[in-house]
């Protein structure tokens, strides 16, 4: 039971930062029907960011406690990553709006490649390791081990979450963010702005993945330029699964597919006798993706819409 | 996928043509001999600070070499580093070396990995170039019977066993747990350890597994904790190694963790974000102040390069014990200075370097050590023979 119990806090805590990210993908897919491939590497970007002003801060010998080196870190990975993700939309999307949708695809793909590189050229090629600041301290609960990090990470999650959430029901940006979903023409005739509407969820969504790559870099204690790829595409994996344009189905998606990993990897090898080992992991989140598609694949909570015209 | 490959297929071409085109440089210029030694190991990924570190251990003894002003065949010699990236992939590896045959190089130090090593080890063979890896353990290279593969470390078997009985004799391990990253490399390394856990009274309780990318250990590790082992050995390199002993101690095992050379790096201590503390660890050879030639080495090295990570002494015994062999046979021809490698004896940096029938390194000596103060500390060396004089 302590085991499992484990494998649990284990997920959800991977499973936040998933659902973070997963956010990204579903409000951008939402609003513009396309899948922004270059948001794993926004992640891989405020983690760098994070890095490069952490490992300053420390080598000038600031005397401040650790949170609050990684909280200014955090701060200007977020400005950064804003900045970012609204330059990706102007540059790579903004003109092809009106092009067939595979083009912007292509940019997609085409930006995620150009950041790696720019990644790797600034920061090299080696791991890079995350300063032990940040209190680590282990609490036992019925036998599992939890730790401050892990307990902040799953509840920033939901805080941030909790605070979008409401962003897009309660607020004035909001609703024009939902009316731009539903119909991008109309809500433009309704004196909602567009442009400034989509602009602002790149930035909003490139906020959360900063964080979420801090969050990531933080737990895991390292970076590095290509770290961005494999955690888009399990949020993208978790949007899908969530039912990709439905913000709660990108939280459910991503908390899932994090339990869901982590059980399987726990698991997979007692059940099936070493059969099929630990290292199916990934494949096991993938197996669950094409199930859900082929008996539901609008996705967990994704409603069946009509063909937009 | 399709297009990456289509890529890398067409750089592979265009390199190949621009290698032909190179080709109309005659090698020999002003009476001089040029020869080629072609080093290859991971530049990107994961493991590019070991590349890195294999590249300049083979630049800085063909340097050397340079300035030495050597003759052979009547010619004075210039020899020629031509270094590559193979991602320690084992696809980019066969291309790589397909390229090095195409330059008609000399010689190949390399590859660094196992998983590399041996695919990249039959083109070499067919093509009749010696190939001397540095660093690269599994048994498999050398039992495929070619006649080009030497290695300069000591093999698996070796070090897996002196792992396994490290483990159980010294740590007094009864219940061990097993995790390797599925790579030629650490999977062989794994399946000797636990062969010789076995054959020493251990129980084996868990295998797991990862891979060579992967950074969450978390529910590997928390399947291992379920199991109460009480020795965990990796079969991996440290780019894992150091996140998984952090993850290790996040969820509070208490096991102790032993890897195998993949892990014996300041990196690894540096990745662990200070977990690293009292992890076991085994290198092949002597320690480096124990080498014959270890201290003038490593003072030479780090003058040029800095810090010295894992295998830049062996990569220099390799070009060393090339070049002699060269000298020996007084050709740079393959097919002539292959023989005299065979039988040669050369007082490397690491060892008295000579070769048994396969192509492995004679009397390989296996040290353990541990992480003490944030630094790997030398415990024991098992078998060799105590350094050459």
């Amino acid at each position: 039971m302590d085991i499992f119990l484990q494998q649990l806090i284990n997920g959800l805590v991977l499973g936040s930062v998933y659902a973070l990210i997963a956010l990204g993908y579903t409000m951008v897919y939402g609003i513009l029907e396309l899948i922004n491939f270059a948001h794993g590497e926004v992640v891989m970007i405020g983690a760098m960011v994070t890095l490069a002003v952490v490992n300053a801060l420390l080598a000038s010998g600031v005397d401040l406690p650790g949170i609050m080196v990684v909280a200014s870190g955090l701060l200007v990975a977020v400005a950064v990553c804003m900045a970012l993700g609204f330059a990706i939309e102007r540059i790579a999307y903004r003109p092809l709006r009106r092009a067939p949708r595979l083009a912007p695809l292509i940019t997609a793909i085409g930006v995620s490649i150009v950041l790696q590189n720019i990644a790797m050229i600034i920061w090299g090629r080696s791991y890079i390791s995350f300063p032990p600041i940040l209190p680590n301290t282990r609490h036992d609960i019925a036998g599992a081990g939890v730790t401050d990090l892990q307990i902040f990470i799953f509840l920033l999650a939901l805080v941030l979450m909790a605070g979008l959430v409401l962003l897009v029901n309660k607020t004035r940006i909001g609703r024009a963010m939902r009316a731009t979903a539903q119909a991008p023409e109309i809500a433009g005739l309704m004196g909602v702005n567009v442009n400034a509407v989509i602009s602002f969820t790149f930035i909003l969504g490139s906020a959360l993945a900063a964080i979420a790559g801090v969050m990531v870099s933080a737990y895991y204690g390292i970076a590095h330029y290509y770290m961005g790829f494999l955690l888009g595409l399990k949020a993208f994996t978790a949007a899908v699964l969530g039912g990709i344009g439905n913000i709660a189905g990108a939280m459910l998606g991503g908390l899932l597919l994090g339990v869901i990993e982590s059980m399987a990897a726990g698991y997979i090898g007692d059940i099936t006798g070493g059969f099929l080992g630990s290292h199916y992991q990934d494949v096991f989140a993938f197996f669950v993706l094409i199930g859900v598609l082929v008996f539901r694949p609008s996705g967990l909570l994704g409603e069946r819409v009509a063909e937009r015209p | 996928m399709k297009s990456r490959l289509l890529a890398v297929l067409l750089s592979a071409l265009l390199l190949n043509l621009a290698a032909c085109g190179k080709k109309e440089a005659a090698p020999t210029t002003d009476g001089e001999l040029v020869v080629k030694i072609g080093a290859i190991q991971p530049l990107t990924g994961p493991q590019s600070h070991l590349g890195k570190d294999n590249e300049n251990g083979t630049r800085m003894a063909i340097d050397d070499a340079n300035a030495q002003n050597l003759m052979i065949g009547g010619k004075k010699v210039k020899f020629e580093l031509l270094s590559e990236d193979d991602q320690a992939d084992p696809r980019t590896a066969t291309i790589v070396a397909q390229k090095m045959v195409d330059e008609k190089v000399n010689g190949i130090i390399g590859h660094l990995n196992s998983g590399t090593t041996i695919p990249a080890s039959k083109i070499y063979s067919d093509a009749g170039i010696v190939q001397i890896s540095p660093s690269a353990t599994n048994p498999k290279y050398t039992e495929q019977g070619f006649k080009t593969a030497f290695r300069v470390m000591p093999n698996d078997v070796q070090q897996g066993k002196a792992l396994g009985d490290f483990a159980v004799t010294r740590l007094g391990a009864k219940r061990v747990a097993i995790i390797d990253d599925r790579t030629a490399y650490g999977q062989g390394l794994a399946d000797q350890f636990e062969a010789a856990a076995k054959a020493a009274g251990a129980e084996i309780v868990a295998r797991e597994f990862t891979t060579d990318k992967s950074t969450d250990f978390m529910a590997i590790l928390t399947a291992v904790k379920a199991k109460n082992a009480d020795v965990l050995f990796f079969g991996g390199m440290d780019a894992q190694g150091g996140p998984m002993i952090k993850q290790f101690k996040t969820l509070g095992l208490t096991a102790k963790f032993l890897m195998g050379d993949g892990g014996s790096t300041p990196e690894f201590i540096k990745l662990s974000g200070g977990a690293a503390e009292g992890a076991y660890s085994s290198l092949p050879g002597q320690p480096l102040d124990k080498m014959p030639g270890g201290k003038a080495f490593a003072d030479k090295f780090t003058a040029k390069y800095g810090q010295i990570q894992l295998y830049a002494p062996y990569c220099y015994d390799a070009v060393s014990v090339m070049v002699a062999a060269m000298r020996k046979a007084d050709s740079a021809d393959p097919a002539k200075y292959l023989p005299v490698l065979a039988g040669i004896t050369h007082d490397g940096v690491t060892a008295k370097v000579s070769f048994d029938a396969k192509g492995d390194i004679k009397d390989g000596a296996i040290t353990l050590y541990q992480v003490k103060n944030g630094k790997w500390e030398v415990l024991e060396t098992v078998g060799g023979v105590a350094a050459a004089k």
